[in-house]
């Protein structure tokens, strides 16, 4: 395999008591699409952000094209950010602007362009996700499924190297689902990047995802391409690709004995 | 007996954790030199949102606390034949106290609440988490325009107040109530003292900055969810408020005594 | 990025921020302008300056043509001398010119009232100059001593 972009070693996060992960290490390869799964609420969004340098972790490393994100200052910190990106869930983006003003906004932020080239950019990004019709409209004028394909033209409008998207699936209808499923390949072929995509659509990863690690209690239980994931002999695998209700994650929250509680709870 | 005790050790723990989190907020907002190119634009808007909305009601409070100033200072004043000291009356109360204190007081629930309440939507809806990914400060891009523009505003804002107040005063005083127009002016400008503008404009500065830092860390500080921003914009509010007369009275003491 | 309406809108704030300041500087506070205006300094001995403070004016017939910039005891005297700033284009009062502590109203502030003395050259009588002293003072009332006074008289009769 080819070179990695981004290196995960021994990483050991805990919020507050909560352990999230303890002590995982996973590899992102360059030019790829790098999907990372499990149920919901295992920190999945948590690992982007560790990755982007938004928390930070109690040990281990993580090294983005060999730069220690943990460690880095804060000044090293935004400038190695100016290489990747995230599409966040909601979309993210600025109420107060037209979407084409919150597109150009990174390259304003971080270029001195003259206005007519910075206009150009802002019309190729947004032809790429087909909005270039949409770009006087605001945020509240967009259906969920377009306001995601906005912030993704924003988050691409630096040429980032390294692309991160927060469940990029949930919440969208079939036809905008599919929309986006075709871009995240689209653009990380076309534009040689490399991509990370946190989510637990099986389908859709199943279809786009060149490698997947599925994530539960703490650590990483799977790891492979779709196929070699489909093949696994690991329940709790297994129950998640599957769908099934109940299994070794099972059905309840950890609660104490069901008869015990409703014939002793209140006295 | 140790509950209590350890309960004391963790308010103190938190109060002083969130003091440090405040002034960590405050001084990287505003410790960096200001781009001309990018920054004014945004002060700019800022001082609209912040300043120019909060206009009408300063102006309005303004004229009719100097009208009810000038009814209520006449009735007595008037027993012993010193109605000529209305003028003097209504422009020291507004200058040295009504002026700063009402203003940041109506700055706190018009403006301050909603900085509060703009910047926790803005966290709530990853808009802050996503300028961090774009490598771009929100401290600096978001805090720092809404803070200055606030510790600019306001003590415009208490000079238009303070004057509009004098001239309601004069509508009563003078048009209505009959007092001798000249006697009202002069003796007003013989009583006041440019030191009295002056010390009125500290008060209201230092309102400025207590009001905005209040109002900008509670919405930056906030818990992301519709409960959070509103308990947010609530403690935001009251919190200023208080602050205000509290710091008034410290002032009041240190300046005019 | 800015709208033009947005650009204006402050500009008016900032506009009537300014008027309000200065409105209160001049207008309220009376101050300013007149204020670091050139004086030049006469000096008065009295026997009781009342409630005379720094900053009370000085006036001629009603007008303000100065104020008071200094009071002190003088050691060897034990009698109050009071600086007078007086504005320059006031400068010709005569030597004859004396001074009254005078109160505005009954519950008003004390003043100094300024009577312009004549002028002879023949009799050798001249414009006072910054720095002399002006000779011909009258303390101000002490409502007590007034009272005493009244009293006393009374019992005489």
């Amino acid at each position: 395999m080819s070179e990695n972009l981004v290196e995960i070693k021994n990483l050991t996060f805990n919020r507050e008591e909560r352990c999230i992960y303890n002590g995982i290490s996973l590899s992102i390869p360059k030019g790829k699409v790098t999907a990372i799964m499990g149920p919901s609420g295992i920190g999945k969004t948590t690992l982007l952000r560790l990755m982007g340098g938004q928390l930070k972790p109690q040990s281990g490393e993580i090294l983005f094209a060999g730069h220690n994100i943990p460690e880095l200052s804060r000044n090293a910190l935004y400038e190695v950010r100016k290489r990747m990106s995230m599409l966040f869930q909601s979309g993210a983006l600025f109420t107060d602007m037209s979407v084409y003003e919150n597109v150009a906004f990174p390259i304003r932020e971080h270029s001195k362009l003259p206005e007519n080239i910075i206009e150009k950019m802002v019309m190729m990004k947004l032809e790429v996700v087909g909005l270039r019709g949409a770009m006087h409209l605001k945020p509240s004028e967009l259906s969920g499924g377009m306001a995601r394909r906005a912030a993704l033209a924003r988050a691409i409008a630096l040429d980032p190297e390294l692309i991160m998207y927060d469940e990029p699936f949930a919440g969208q209808d079939p036809i905008s689902m599919g929309v986006i499923v075709r871009l995240i390949r689209d653009l990380n072929d076309a534009l040689g990047l490399t991509s990370v995509v946190v989510s637990h659509d099986v389908p859709e990863v199943m279809s786009i995802a060149d490698y997947i690690y599925i994530v539960a209690e703490q650590k990483i239980i799977g790891q492979g391409t779709p196929d070699e994931i489909v093949k696994q002999d690991s329940e709790l695998v297994q129950q998640f690709i599957k769908g099934e209700h109940d299994g070794p994650v099972p059905f309840h929250f950890p609660a104490k004995d069901y008869q015990a509680e409703l014939l002793g709870g209140k006295s | 007996m140790l509950d209590k005790i350890q309960w004391l050790g963790r308010t103190a723990i938190n109060v002083i954790a969130g003091l440090g989190r405040a002034a960590f907020v405050l001084g990287s907002a505003i410790s960096h030199i200001p781009n001309v190119r990018k920054g004014l634009p945004l002060f700019i808007q800022q001082v609209y949102s912040v300043g120019v909305l909060s206009l009408i009601i300063i102006m309005v409070s303004g004229t009719f606390i100097g009208m009810v100033l000038a009814l209520q200072g006449y009735t007595v004043l008037v027993d012993y034949g010193a109605e000529g000291s209305l003028g003097p009356m209504v422009a020291l109360s507004l200058l040295r106290e009504l002026g700063p204190v009402v203003t940041a007081l109506l700055f706190a629930g018009r403006a301050g609440s909603a900085l509060t309440a703009e910047i926790g939507l803005m966290k709530a809806t990853e808009q802050l988490s996503s300028l961090e990914m774009m490598a771009v400060d929100p401290l600096r891009r978001v805090i720092a325009p809404r803070f200055w523009a606030g510790f600019f505003s306001m003590p415009i804002l208490a000079a238009i107040f303070s004057m509009l107040g004098i001239i309601g005063a004069h509508l009563v005083g003078v048009e209505w109530l009959g007092v001798d127009q000249g006697t009202f002016w002069s003796v007003m400008q013989s009583d006041v003292d440019m030191l009295d503008i002056i010390k009125g404009g500290i008060k209201s500065l230092v309102f400025a900055f207590v009001v905005t830092w209040i109002a900008v860390y509670k919405g930056y500080n906030c818990i992301p969810t519709s409960e959070g921003i509103s308990r947010a914009t609530t403690s935001s509010v009251v919190q200023a408020s208080l602050l205000v007369l509290g710091l008034d009275f410290i002032l009041t003491a240190l300046m005019f005594t | 990025m800015l709208s033009k309406k947005i650009e204006f809108m402050v500009g008016i704030f900032v506009a009537l921020g300014i008027a309000a300041f200065l409105g209160l500087a001049l207008k309220v506070a009376d101050s300013g302008l007149q204020g670091s205006g050139d004086t030049y300094q006469l000096y008065a001995k009295f026997d009781n300056i009342g409630g005379l403070k720094v900053r009370s004016a000085v006036k001629v017939g009603g007008v303000v043509v100065g104020r008071i910039s200094n009071i002190h005891l003088d050691k060897s005297h034990y009698t109050p001398i009071i600086t007078l700033d007086i504005f320059v284009e006031y400068d010709n009062f005569s030597e004859t010119s004396s001074l009254s502590i005078l109160t505005a109203g009954l519950l008003g502030e004390q003043y100094v009232g300024l009577d312009p003395g004549f002028m002879d050259e023949e009799l050798g009588i001249e414009i006072l100059q910054p720095g002399d002293f002006i000779e011909d003072t009258k303390p101000a009332i002490v409502l007590e001593e007034l009272i005493g006074q009244f009293l006393f008289s009374q019992s005489e009769d």
